[in-house]
């Protein structure tokens, strides 16, 4: 049995915080945004400097993980090669719902610099992709601010409803 | 394989430039110049038949029929000390000589000596691994067959090294091309989503300067803005006419810093530049 009691009524109601189920969810979605320890290229080096403590992307609850299936996002950082997409599929469709792609840098874009034959001409052709970071290779400050779009995106986005399909594939 | 193309008249073809650069021969000195290398020519005479010998930038360079390659490795490695492989690989000379050009390139690590076998392959034979001899063969003949389909006898593992198992052709013939092959371009999607899935995912945008004046979701229409995504069509394109600044005039603190727009005064362009 409590000892004190807590009337709700006074002190502005300090217990109670009023808020909508949208609201709530997206704030842990958006606050634990778990990416995919997933380099591909040069934009990886980027990448991991950006999970290393200069830049520090556990202040925004952004912690890398080892397995896709703990994963929330997965930032594809550079060259994807044709041989490599089937595995870069599967891993995207290894991972929970919700989930969200980062396509970091001009080779996950458009296939950048690589207009070749064994380059896959921007990764939206295999997974839909949220962000799209340009740069070659991007600074570790544009991918957290990559970051702190997508979170915007999911703040905005209703929680309770199914991922809208960004496109068919 | 591909239809083989000659690439004779290429120059007639204005989007094609060849670019197949070829570097001017180094100055090609007699065997004798040099005796190691003139001890090393007689030694194995012996044992191969060489067509053709010479010294280029302090290599001995030599051709040998293409069913001696292993003998005069072995010969090389065994008696005259060669004993690192560097690399072996393939030319295509296909459209000028009907056939491959496959180099081994050989050091001394002892004697300080370079050697580079070099014998000639028809177009569809096959040659014997020096895998046996040299480790370090292994990988490069499955390189050489991945990207010239030069196929080595006895190897121990004859598979792609590069690209994927399914893909079609090899890359590094020169009928092979850099760009507008169906089977490579759709590649990844065949692979992933079926053949099916082409329609939906739609065709690679390979050309980095494509742009369409009517494509209001991708192009910004500089100077002749309209909003994003809105349907527009050559028939249907708005008027998006000159506006200045000053039309009005610009008033700072009282004072009259843009004149007046007039028609009469002031030259105007005929067009936009």
């Amino acid at each position: 049995m409590a000892q004190h009691k807590v009337d709700f009524l006074q002190n502005g109601g300090e217990a109670i915080k009023l808020t909508t189920v949208d609201k709530i969810v997206n704030f842990g979605r958006s606050n634990s945004l778990w990416p995919m320890t997933y380099g591909l290229a040069c934009c990886a080096i980027e990448m991991m400097a950006a999970g290393g403590s200069r830049f520090d992307f556990d202040r925004f609850g952004t912690i890398f993980r080892a397995s896709p299936r703990q994963s929330d996002v997965i930032v594809v950082a550079g060259t994807l090669t044709k041989k490599h997409a089937e595995f870069m599929r599967r891993l995207y469709d290894q991972m929970p719902d919700p989930k969200w792609v980062i396509s970091m840098g001009s080779c996950a874009n458009t296939g950048g610099m690589f207009n070749t034959y064994a380059t896959v001409q921007g990764v939206d052709r295999i997974v839909p992709v949220d962000i799209y970071l340009p740069g070659c290779a991007p600074r570790p400050e544009t991918l957290q601010y990559a970051l702190m779009m997508l979170q915007r995106k999911i703040r905005r986005e209703p929680a309770g409803m199914a991922q809208r399909a960004k496109r068919l594939i | 394989m591909r239809a083989y193309k000659p690439k004779d008249d290429v120059q007639r073809k204005s989007y094609y430039n060849d670019r197949f650069y070829i570097t001017p021969q180094l100055p090609k000195e007699s065997v004798y110049n040099d005796s190691t290398f003139s001890n090393d020519y007689l030694s194995l005479k012996r044992v191969v038949d060489v067509s053709e010998v010479y010294i280029q930038a302090d290599h001995l360079v030599m051709y040998v029929s293409s069913e001696d390659n292993f003998k005069a490795i072995k010969h090389a490695k065994e008696i005259l000390a060669y004993d690192f492989l560097m690399e072996l690989s393939a030319i295509d000379y296909i459209a000028s000589k009907g056939g491959f050009e496959i180099f081994y390139e050989m050091l001394s690590t002892t004697k300080h000596k370079r050697i580079r076998i070099k014998t000639f392959l028809k177009y569809g034979l096959a040659i014997e691994s020096v895998n046996p001899l040299f480790r370090m063969a292994d990988w490069s003949e499955r390189e050489m067959y991945d990207m010239y389909g030069v196929v080595s006898n006895n190897h121990p593992l004859l598979k792609r090294i590069l690209m994927p198992e399914d893909w079609h052709d090899h890359p590094l013939l020169k009928s092979y091309p850099l760009q507008g092959d169906e089977e490579a371009s759709w590649y990844e999607v065949d692979k992933i989503f079926g053949k099916e899935a082409r329609e939906i995912v739609g065709p690679e945008l390979r050309d980095a300067a494509c742009i369409d004046r009517y494509d209001t979701q991708r192009f910004a229409r500089l100077g002749h803005e309209v909003p994003k995504g809105v349907e527009i069509s050559k028939d249907n394109e708005p008027d998006t006419p000159i506006r200045y600044q000053e039309e009005g005039g610009v008033q700072l603190f009282g004072k009259t810093l843009v004149t007046p727009f007039d028609e009469i005064e002031k030259v105007q362009l005929k067009e936009r530049r």
